[in-house]
C-alpha cells in the first residue's frame, strides 16, 4: 500500500522533473540568461509613458500640438 | 546646445517623444555626432550584398539579422533608447540590446528598410553602430556558457530532489525503514545521479585526466575522485546492499563546484568581451587602390600587399606600412595617448587607429587576426587563464593531500580489514568522504569569484587573479603624471593678450576659427569657449602641423605656432615650451593678438584619492617623463613628497627598481605605453580605461571609470580578499585535519561525514560570499 502510494509520487516526481529541464535548457537556449542586467532595469522603462509615439497618437486629440 | 550635433540629437529624441530618456538615464552619455553627407553615403555601403556577407543573416525571405555593437552606451537609459527607438522603425521586426555586452541584435525586413538607415537613426541618435562578425572564439565561448549552464541545471535540479529522498533516508536510517522502500528510494536517487556522474561532472574529469597527462595532480583530480568514488560506492551499496548511499553528497558538491567555477568564469568573460569589442572598432570597409582605380571593398578581402587610401577622419582599416603621404595619426586606442602621432612614408600604422590630417596611401602588413589589436585580445584571453600564485599553491596542497588521503585511505582500509572487515568498506568512504578536498580547493577560487564581482560593480575590471592577492601587500602608490593624475586632454589655462586686445575677443576669434579643424587642441578653445557666440568665417585653410588660418570680416587670422601665426614670441611669455604645456599664438595680418597657453589640467578626484592613500598610511609618488616645472607643481598641489620628473620609459623602471629593492611592495597607476615596462615591473598594475585604451587591457586591473579613488577601493578588497582567502584556507586544514583521525577511527558515520564536508564547503563559500 505505502510502496504503490510512494511508487506513484515517485512517478510524478520524474514527471516534473522532466518538464523541469525540458524547462530550463528550452529557457537556456533561446538565449534567457544571455543578459542577466538588463531586464531587471528594462522593467523600470514605462511601457505606458504618454511620451512614447504609441501613446502620443492616442493622447494628440485632447493635446495641444507642440511649437 | 554645444554643437549642431547635439541639436540633432536632441531634436531627434524629443520629435520621436522619447523625452522619458531623460528622466531616466543615470549617467551622461558622451556627446552626440554629426552625421556628415560623406558618412551616410559610407554607410550606404552596408547594404552591399558583397559586405553584408560577412555579418548579415538571412532570417527568412526577406528578413535579415545581423549583430551590431553600440559604442556609447553608458546606462540602461541608453539601451532603451535605442530599442525604443529603432523599434518603432518601420520595417524594423525585433530590436534587442544585450545590456552586458553593448551589442544589438537587429532583425528587419529588407523590403521596408536598409541596414544604412538603421545605422543612420542609431548615429542620429548619437551613438556609433558597428556591424559585428562573430570570431569563431566567441561563438565557441558562446556554446560553452550554454552548456554550463546546463550543466548546473542538471547539477542543481538533480542536488533539490536527491536531497529530499536523502531526508527520508537519514531519517530511516535513524526510526529505521522496510528495506523495499529503502531500496526504492536508493535506485530513484541512483537514477537522478546519473545524468550528475555523467553529464555534469565531465569537466571535473576532463581537467583531472589533462592534469593527469601532464604528470601532475591537480585540483580537479581528487574532486573526479571524490565523484567517481562516491558515485561507484554508492552504486555498489544500492545494488548488492550496505549501509549508506552519497547520492546527495555527489549532486550537491557537483552543483557547489560548478556555480562557483561560472562565478568566476562570468567575470572573466565580460573583460574579454570588452576588449572584444574593441576589436570590432575597425571599420568593416576600406578604399582599395588598384592602379587607377578606387573602390571600397570590405576589410575581409583586404590581404597583405593591397594598397589602401585612408582618407583624413577615417579609421584606418589595417595594420600597414606608409607609402605615401604624412599626417598625424590618432593611436589613442593603443597608447591612450590623445596627441596624434605624426606619420610619414615607410610609418607603420595599426588597424584601429584614426588618421586625422592628411590622405594616406597604405600598404596592407596585417589584416583581421593578424592585426596588433586582435594580438592583443589575444593577450587578454590568455591573461584570464593564468592561476593566482596562492591557488596554485592550493592546488599543490590538495594534490599532496590527495596523495596522503589515497595512501592513507590504503592502510586505513587494511587496519580496519584486520580489525573488523565489515566496517572496512564504509570506513575508507568515510575518509574519503570527510576528506574530500573540496573545501581547500574552494577556498581561493570562491573568495577571487566574490571579490572579482565585488570590484567589476565598482568598474574595477581585474585582469589577473594574481593580482587580488599582491594587492594586499602593497605599501607604495606609484602615479604617472599625464594621463593619469591628469586628464590627458589639454585645456587653456592661461590667455594673455597683446596691449589693447581683450581676452573674450581673442578667444570668440581662436574659437571661430578652429571650429573647422580636426586638431585635439581645437577642442580645447571650444570648450572653453563654451556658448560664446562664434564668427562666421571664410575660406579656411588648415595647415596640417603647423596652424589654421582664414578670413573673418574680410581680415586673415592665423591660429598656430609662433613662425606659422608671423609672430615674435611675446617677451612676457614665461615657462611655456615646457613638455605637458604648449603655446599657440593667434595673429591678424601678421600683428599678435594673444598667446595662449594649453596645459593638462588635474583629474577632480587626484587630491581625494590620494588622500585616501595617504590615510591608509600607503605611501606615494609620482614618476613622470614630463619637465620639472609641471611635475612639481602637480605634486605641490596634490601634497606629494616624493616625485621624480623628466624619466624616460628606462630610468622610470630604475627608480621602481630602487623602490623594490628597498622592501616596499609598489604599485603602478600608469595610462600609456610609455609606461609598459614600470607596469610590468611593478608588483600590481593599475591602468586608467579612459576612452578606448587596449594598451591598459595588458595590465592587472583596469580602471574602467578612471576614477582615481578606486585605487583605495581595489587596494581595500586586496586586503579583505586575502584575509577571507587565509581565513577559508585556514579553515579546510584545520576541518580536515580534526576528521581524518575521528574518520580513520570509525568514529564518523558516512551521513555525518558527507554532512560535515558539506556544511565546511558552505562555510568556505558563505565566508567568500561575504566580499560581495
Amino acid at each position: 500500500m505505502t510502496t504503490k502510494t510512494l511508487l506513484f509520487l515517485l512517478g510524478m516526481t520524474s514527471l516534473f522533473i522532466l518538464l523541469l529541464v525540458l524547462g530550463v535548457f528550452w529557457a537556456i537556449r533561446s538565449g534567457q540568461f544571455d543578459d542577466l542586467e538588463g531586464p531587471a532595469q528594462r522593467i523600470l522603462m514605462d511601457e505606458d509613458d504618454p511620451m512614447l509615439p504609441g501613446n502620443q497618437q492616442k493622447n494628440s486629440a485632447d493635446r495641444k500640438p507642440e511649437s | 546646445m554645444c554643437c549642431r550635433g547635439c541639436q540633432a540629437v536632441a531634436a531627434a529624441i524629443v520629435e520621436n517623444g522619447l523625452e522619458a530618456y531623460y528622466s531616466n538615464r543615470t549617467e551622461m552619455p558622451h556627446s552626440g555626432q554629426e552625421v556628415l553627407p560623406q558618412d551616410i553615403r559610407k554607410l550606404a555601403l552596408y547594404d552591399h550584398p558583397e559586405i553584408q556577407r560577412s555579418f548579415v543573416i538571412d532570417a527568412g525571405e526577406h528578413a535579415r539579422e545581423a549583430v551590431l555593437i553600440l559604442e556609447g552606451i553608458t546606462c540602461a537609459a541608453c539601451v532603451w533608447l535605442n530599442e525604443r527607438h529603432l523599434r518603432q522603425l518601420g520595417g524594423v521586426l525585433e530590436v534587442d540590446v544585450n545590456y552586458a555586452s553593448h551589442r544589438a541584435r537587429v532583425k528587419w525586413d529588407q523590403r521596408q528598410i536598409q541596414l544604412s538607415d538603421i545605422l543612420r537613426e542609431i548615429q542620429l541618435l548619437g551613438y556609433n553602430a558597428h556591424p559585428y562578425s562573430a570570431r569563431q572564439a566567441d561563438e565557441l565561448r558562446r556554446k560553452r556558457k550554454k552548456t554550463d549552464l546546463q550543466r548546473l541545471a542538471i547539477a542543481g535540479i538533480a542536488a533539490a530532489q536527491v536531497m529530499m529522498l536523502a531526508v527520508a533516508l537519514y531519517a530511516g536510517g535513524w526510526y529505521g525503514i522496510e528495506p523495499a522502500t529503502q531500496r526504492l528510494l536508493r535506485w530513484f536517487s541512483l537514477i537522478l545521479t546519473i545524468p550528475v556522474a555523467t553529464y555534469a561532472a565531465v569537466p571535473f574529469y576532463r581537467s583531472a585526466i589533462s592534469g593527469l597527462r601532464s604528470g601532475h595532480l591537480n585540483m580537479d583530480v581528487p574532486v573526479a575522485l571524490a565523484i567517481l568514488s562516491a558515485f561507484g560506492g554508492s552504486v555498489w551499496v544500492t545494488v548488492l546492499g550496505g549501509t549508506q548511499v552519497y547520492f546527495d553528497t555527489i549532486a550537491m558538491f557537483t552543483l557547489f563546484l560548478l556555480a562557483t567555477r561560472m562565478l568566476e568564469t562570468g567575470a572573466q568573460e565580460k573583460s574579454i568581451e570588452s576588449a572584444e569589442n574593441l576589436l570590432k572598432l575597425q571599420p568593416a570597409m576600406a578604399m582599395r587602390v588598384r592602379g587607377e582605380q578606387q573602390d571600397y571593398v570590405p576589410v575581409l578581402e583586404l590581404v597583405t600587399g593591397d594598397i589602401i587610401l585612408a582618407k583624413p577622419g577615417e579609421t584606418i582599416a589595417a595594420d600597414g606600412e606608409i607609402m605615401e603621404g604624412q599626417s598625424g595619426v590618432n593611436e589613442s586606442l593603443l597608447t591612450g595617448e590623445s596627441r596624434p602621432v605624426a606619420k610619414t612614408v615607410g610609418s607603420k600604422v595599426i588597424a584601429g587607429s584614426v588618421n586625422q590630417d592628411g590622405p594616406l596611401l597604405v600598404r596592407v602588413t596585417g589584416t583581421g587576426e593578424q592585426t596588433v589589436l586582435a594580438g592583443i585580445v589575444r593577450l587578454v584571453d590568455k591573461a584570464q587563464a593564468e592561476k593566482p600564485r596562492i591557488a596554485q599553491l592550493a592546488d599543490r596542497v590538495a594534490a599532496w593531500f590527495t596523495l596522503v588521503i589515497l595512501v592513507f585511505a590504503v592502510l586505513v582500509y587494511a587496519g580496519w580489514w584486520y580489525v573488523d572487515n565489515g566496517r572496512a568498506f564504509e570506513v575508507v568512504l568515510s575518509v574519503l568522504v570527510v576528506t574530500c578536498p573540496c573545501a581547500l580547493s574552494l577556498a581561493v577560487p570562491a573568495a577571487i569569484a566574490a571579490s572579482g564581482s565585488h570590484l567589476i560593480r565598482h568598474g574595477i575590471l581585474v585582469m589577473r587573479g594574481n593580482a587580488l592577492e599582491s594587492l594586499s601587500h602593497v605599501t607604495h602608490v606609484v602615479f604617472d603624471k599625464t594621463g593619469t593624475l591628469s586628464v590627458g586632454e589639454p585645456a587653456i589655462v592661461d590667455i594673455r593678450p597683446a596691449a589693447g586686445a581683450s581676452e573674450e575677443d581673442c578667444l570668440r576669434l581662436a574659437a571661430s576659427l578652429e571650429r573647422n579643424s580636426e586638431h585635439p587642441l581645437a577642442h580645447a578653445f571650444l570648450t572653453r569657449a563654451g556658448r560664446m557666440p562664434l564668427l562666421e568665417v571664410t575660406q579656411p585653410v588648415n595647415h596640417p602641423g603647423q596652424g589654421i588660418q582664414a578670413n573673418i570680416d574680410g581680415v586673415l587670422y592665423r591660429l598656430g605656432s609662433a613662425e606659422f601665426a608671423g609672430v615674435d614670441r611675446l617677451p612676457a611669455g614665461g615657462q611655456t615650451g615646457e613638455a605637458g604645456m604648449s603655446a599657440v599664438w593667434l595673429s591678424r595680418d601678421g600683428q599678435s593678438l594673444a598667446e595662449f597657453v594649453l596645459s593638462d589640467p588635474l583629474r577632480p578626484d587626484a587630491a581625494q584619492a590620494i588622500e585616501a592613500l595617504v590615510e591608509r598610511g600607503i605611501g606615494v609618488s609620482i614618476l613622470s617623463g614630463d619637465s620639472i616645472e609641471a611635475v612639481g607643481h602637480a605634486a605641490g598641489r596634490l601634497g606629494i613628497a616624493e616625485w621624480r620628473a623628466r624619466q624616460t620609459p628606462e630610468s622610470k623602471l630604475a627608480a621602481l627598481r630602487e623602490w623594490q629593492a628597498a622592501g616596499r611592495v609598489v604599485a603602478m597607476v600608469g595610462d600609456g605605453i610609455n609606461d609598459a615596462p614600470v607596469l610590468a615591473g611593478a608588483q600590481v598594475s593599475f591602468a586608467m580605461g579612459t576612452g578606448t585604451d587596449v594598451a591598459s587591457q595588458t595590465s592587472d586591473i583596469v580602471l574602467l571609470s578612471s576614477r582615481l579613488a578606486d585605487v583605495a577601493v581595489a587596494l581595500d578588497t586586496g586586503r579583505s580578499t586575502h584575509t577571507v582567502m587565509r581565513q577559508n584556507l585556514a579553515w579546510a586544514i584545520v576541518y580536515n585535519l580534526i576528521a581524518l583521525p575521528f574518520a580513520a577511527m570509525g568514529f564518523v558515520s558516512p551521513w555525518v561525514a558527507a554532512l560535515g564536508m558539506s556544511i565546511s564547503s558552505l562555510i568556505v563559500v558563505l565566508n567568500a560570499l561575504r566580499l560581495r
